[in-house]
């Protein structure tokens, strides 16, 4: 695993904990966690809540404004939203240098 | 315990933002305010930020320094505004992008990254906007300023129902012309016709700006959400 993957899967399970710190519906703190869809643990304005947390966790970490809803986001062919481990390969792919 | 409430309020150079920030801090508020350029007056209790309320990486980088400090904003206001009369066949359209800009693009901003703030701690919060008489009385030479309020207006009615569920409510004061910068220019007879129209035929003052402000963020009137006050009787 890159360093960068690991770096955005700590964010991500750090937004997790801040999340069911506050919310009924819990997420499990594993990037096999499905979020939305058949088997989901958040219903859409938990996914908002939950994105909002992750976007501040990644800036804390990286130290880089990230937006996780912008159109490249949308535009991705299996959303990036559909789970743990796709939010955090998301995240990775968009705070990777570029060659 | 009281603790000391956070009010972060928009456009405090001069006028109604100045105004504003000196009485929330007479009345105990943390208050930290954001213009282009530095205030004219240096204010004990108060917080300057030269920010231009257009600029997205200024806004979020705002808000992350008063995060990465402990803070919190408890109490957005946005003031910051600007406007330009003027018949609409004389209007060029550099004008239309400002006033929008700073009008809807910069509440939207602030009102997004504040919300942000506001609902990952679960504490909510308040959210005032900034309308103005000019759009109910479709006054003629303020077309794209009372256009630019419309949407203001409606970004605050349907954020209320957006931020409900976070907790935080989301309140406009429409205010009738006040002695300011902002209608300088305006001619006096402008005016005089503009007053007639109201239901009460005089200037506003800044403490009735105030005044309903004080209103949409007390704590009973957390029940108070997606309402646009006119003043004067509009």
């Amino acid at each position: 695993m890159s360093d960068v993957v690991e770096k955005a899967r700590q964010s991500v399970l750090r937004a997790i904990d801040e999340y069911n710190a506050s919310e009924e519906q819990k997420i499990p703190r594993s990037t096999e966690a499905v979020l939305l869809g058949p088997g989901g643990v958040v219903d859409s304005l938990g996914l908002v809540r939950f994105i909002v947390l992750v976007e501040r966790c990644v800036e804390d970490d990286f130290q880089v404004p990230v937006s996780l809803t912008d159109e490249k986001a949308l535009s991705e062919r299996n959303s990036p939203f559909r789970g743990v481990g796709a939010l955090v390969e998301y995240i990775a792919s968009c705070l990777a240098p570029r060659p | 315990m009281t603790l000391t409430r956070t009010m972060l309020i928009t456009g405090t150079r001069k006028g109604i933002g100045r105004h504003l920030a000196e009485y929330y801090v007479g009345r105990g508020y943390r208050v930290i305010g954001c213009s282009r350029g530095e205030p004219d007056q240096p204010l004990a209790g108060y917080e300057h930020f030269c920010t231009d309320v257009t600029d997205e990486a200024r806004v979020k980088e705002l808000f992350r320094q008063i995060r990465g400090r402990g803070d919190r904003v408890d109490v957005l206001v946005n003031n910051a505004g600007i406007a330009s009369m003027n018949h609409v066949l004389l209007t060029p359209m550099k004008t239309v992008e400002q006033i929008f800009a700073t009008n809807v693009f910069g509440t939207f901003l602030f009102c997004r990254e504040a919300a942000r703030m506001m609902s990952a701690d679960r504490r909510g919060g308040r959210i005032v906007n900034f309308a103005t008489v000019a759009t109910p009385l479709h006054l003629e030479g303020e077309a794209v300023y009372a256009a630019s309020k419309a949407a203001v207006e409606s970004l605050t009615r349907i954020l209320a129902r957006e931020f409900a569920p976070f907790g935080i409510t989301v309140n406009a004061v429409g205010p009738t012309p006040v002695a300011t910068d902002l209608i300088r220019s305006v001619p006096r007879e402008k005016i005089d016709a503009l007053i007639a129209r109201q239901a009460i035929p005089r200037m506003g003052e800044l403490r009735d700006i105030s005044n309903v402000i004080d209103f949409f963020i007390r704590e009973e009137s957390d029940f108070v959400t997606g309402q646009v006050v006119f003043l004067g009787g509009v």
